[in-house]
């Protein structure tokens, strides 16, 4: 079997069972992988109007075809399920080694279904698997589970596991793999706590074949060739990771400021990939397979914000640094390694705190409530309350349910700059028109990574477009949307997108597979798997309601830079968007459209 | 003169494509765990290190083989003869640092063999962590970067 090992674990909690069952291939020819794959089954086995927390959800690892193999950047696996934040279809994907551990391991996926009795982790090396307790590692932080659980297994075993945060079931909780990558949006590890399924831990000493090996090696080496050569992948992300964009968005005015108030932060510098650089940098890292080497790990040796560990990447950066007004990178730092030791999404993190600061600036919160000022740019909140969040302890229990919950609580859901409840990530859509667009339609709410237009608004790959401007948005987005899911699916880093486009993918994909297929009938899969997702959403009932911004985004001008006095103009992309989409005026895909894509059900 | 590798772990991603590579090339599959190098990563010290076999020049492996099966080339790499190999597996007890394994499925020795001198490692290292060249020349690089603070304290003063 080529790119598969053909062999999924499905893991009853309730029951205690573990059997071994062929992978659906025909399924996986039409979903091809990792989060298109995962989204089938999900759709095909969980109601999706089920609760998240219900043991009638059920948690989905997903690797894909390139996932293990020498395809560039092929360190990715995906976790699927409904999400607790959101309501709509969640998948997350991560990097890190753990991926393609399960593959080497012989397994293509994990369906975790039920609920355990109490903290179990499971155990696989090679053929041997089990659930086992975890009661021992309840309560422990990323590092330290990870840490123990090598301890008592194999010391080359690669863990995922939940922090203390998926345990209390924040509803923004990552899974963390190799204690520093994150599958990390719309509160995944929270479903794996509510299953009392405190990690995953695995050891694989088999082989990933492909079909045609020759010409694999040779569409692999291509890709990284072109990778290394661009500036994006090749010097900009390997010199100063994904924080370089602070200072570039900040230019453009549209680095989202205290809370979407500007786009502007006077001091954004200090925060951004050169001082983190500067500073703090002690190496670059690489996930499996990769070529760019984005990861920071990074180290702060004095003060009060002392530690170790990896990241702020550039949304993390911006979430505590100018969305909260903050400009101390020892303390987003800091903030962010708690997030990554307690198991949080720093986006989200951040951006709830800088709701919580707008809140009380506008009096609608106390001092008293919150336990202390928090005005913007208080560096030590984002720190002390990142911590009570993790462990849902003071105004933390609160924070823990993301920014819409806590405003809706106090009657101001408008302050919440969320999608589907789910927080908007670094790029001011009223400077970025595009983003917007692409916000109001991801499938998973809130988000850049389902089809990231700030590459060709901003960034002018693989061409420029006007950032300020709606023309060509809706026709750009459906091809990012749907490359995108075809990336995700694929198990390979979304970030090669910065520096190849499908050709080099598609090669990779066709060879590993040995398919004989078009460029075009492999972009055609990321079209399926949208639509597939969509109709996940339409069940669980979500509608063209939905599909909107916050009302700050589309009525309030940008007070200044490059952007001032722009809002959204989202209607008019939308009504663009629907039709290129094919789909009505309300956003439903028609029955001509599924069944063109042979979407059954 | 025949070429060494060298590394540079200051370099190392830690992305393990020096597996990958090793491992297709000698069964036609990605297997790192029956590649002839490993990458061992290092948390606290934030560093990962190649580690492979550097062809001894007084091989251990080699000097305990009771069926001579592994011995040096022409080029100076020691290699092992399949049709003399008898499976013993002493080779890899004799190696003091690791570098000799065991293919479980295939049953026989996996040692580096630097590619028949076209090391692949190399060749796929994105970082140049992994370098493969004439040692006089690698080590050339050093004792400039050594004599260029020397050319600073006692050379001509010089803008």
């Amino acid at each position: 079997m080529f790119g598969w090992k053909g062999t999924l674990l499905r893991v009853n909690l309730t029951e205690k069972t573990i059997q071994k069952e062929p992978l659906n291939m025909k399924d996986a020819e039409l979903y091809l992988g990792a989060r298109g794959l995962g989204t089938k089954y999900v759709i095909d086995e969980v109601d999706p109007k089920v609760e998240p927390f219900s043991p009638e959800n059920k948690v989905i690892f997903m690797t894909g075809p390139l996932t293990g193999t020498f395809a560039a950047c092929s360190g990715r696996y995906v976790v699927v399920t409904k999400a607790p934040l959101t309501g709509t279809i969640g998948a997350s994907n991560s990097g890190g080694h753990f991926g393609p551990e399960l593959k080497f391991a012989g397994y293509d996926g994990i369906i975790f279904e039920g609920k355990a009795d109490g903290p179990v982790y499971l155990y696989i090396n090679d053929d041997q698997v089990e659930i086992r307790s975890a009661a021992h590692l309840w309560g422990k932080d990323v590092h330290e589970t990870t840490d123990l659980l090598v301890t008592e297994t194999e010391e080359d075993a690669r863990v995922a596991c939940i922090g203390p945060a998926g345990e209390r079931l924040v509803k923004f909780a990552t899974i963390m793999n190799d204690k520093h990558r994150a599958a990390g949006r719309s509160g995944l590890g929270a479903v794996m706590g509510s299953k009392n399924l405190k990690a995953v831990v695995v050891r694989g000493t088999g082989a990933v074949a492909v079909a045609q090996p020759d010409a694999f090696l040779a569409a692999s080496m291509d890709a990284r060739t072109k990778l290394k050569a661009h500036p994006v992948t090749g010097v900009g992300l390997p010199t100063y990771g994904t924080e370089v964009l602070v200072n570039v968005l900040n230019q453009s005015g549209a680095l989202p400021t205290k809370n979407f108030a500007s786009g502007k932060f006077d001091r954004a510098d200090e925060t951004g990939g050169e001082t983190l650089r500067e500073k703090y940098l002690v190496r670059n890292k690489g996930c499996f397979g990769c070529s760019i080497g984005c990861a920071r790990v990074t180290r702060i040796s004095d003060g009060p914000y002392q530690g170790f560990g990896e990241g702020p990447e550039y949304e993390a950066g911006w979430s505590y640094g100018a969305n909260c007004g903050i400009h101390d990178l020892a303390a987003i730092t800091k903030a962010n390694f708690i997030c990554n030791e307690l198991g949080l999404d720093p986006i989200t993190m951040g951006a709830t705190i800088a709701c919580a600061m707008e809140m009380i600036k506008k009096g609608i919160l106390s001092r008293e409530q919150v336990g202390r000022d928090l005005v913007f740019g208080d560096a030590d909140a984002i720190v002390e309350l990142t911590r009570q969040t993790g462990l849902r302890v003071g105004f933390g229990d609160q924070l823990a349910e993301g920014s819409y919950r806590l405003a809706e609580s106090y009657g101001c859901p408008e302050l919440s700059m969320t999608v589907k409840k789910q927080e908007l990530p670094a790029y001011d859509p009223r400077g970025v028109q595009g983003m917007g667009l692409e916000y109001a339609t991801s499938n998973r709410g809130g988000c850049h990574v389902r089809g990231y237009l700030t590459a060709p608004e901003i960034l002018g790959v693989p061409e420029k477009l006007d950032p300020l401007t709606t023309e060509g948005k809706a026709f750009w987005l459906k091809i990012f949307q749907d490359l995108t899911a075809v990336i995700d699916s694929a198990g390979i880093c979304l970030f090669t997108s910065l520096g190849i486009g499908l050709p080099e993918i598609a090669a990779q994909i066709r060879t590993a597979l040995g398919w004989d297929c078009s460029d075009e009938a492999i972009l055609e899969l990321g079209e399926r798997i949208w639509n597939l997702e969509k109709l996940f959403n339409l069940k669980a009932g979500f509608s063209k309601a939905d599909d909107t911004l916050p009302k700050r985004l589309l009525e309030e001008p940008l007070p200044d830079g490059p952007a001032k006095g722009k809002v959204v103009e989202l209607e008019p992309m939308l009504e663009e968007y629907y039709a290129l989409r094919g789909w009505n005026a309300d956003g439903i895909p028609t029955a001509e459209k599924t069944k063109a894509l042979t979407i059954e059900g | 003169m025949s070429k060494v590798l060298m590394i540079s772990p200051e370099k190392c991603l830690g992305c393990r494509s020096c597996e990958l590579i090793c491992s297709f090339h000698r069964e036609g599959a990605f297997n790192p765990k029956q590649a002839a190098l490993s990458v061992l990563t290092f948390e606290e010290a934030a560093i990962s290190v190649p580690v492979m076999c550097m062809q001894c020049e007084e091989a251990a492996c080699s000097k305990v083989c009771p069926s001579e099966a592994l011995s040096k080339n022409a080029s100076g790499t020691v290699v092992v003869d399949e049709n003399k190999c008898i499976g013993c597996k002493f080779c890899i007890s004799a190696c003091p640092f690791g570098n000799v394994n065991y293919h479980p499925v295939e049953r026989k020795i996996i040692k580096c063999d630097l590619c028949g001198g076209d090391s692949n490692c190399a060749k796929v290292c994105p970082t140049g962590a992994i370098e493969f060249k004439e040692a006089n020349v690698a080590n050339l690089r050093k004792k400039k970067a050594v004599a260029d603070k020397f050319k600073e304290v006692f050379g001509e003063a010089s803008v």
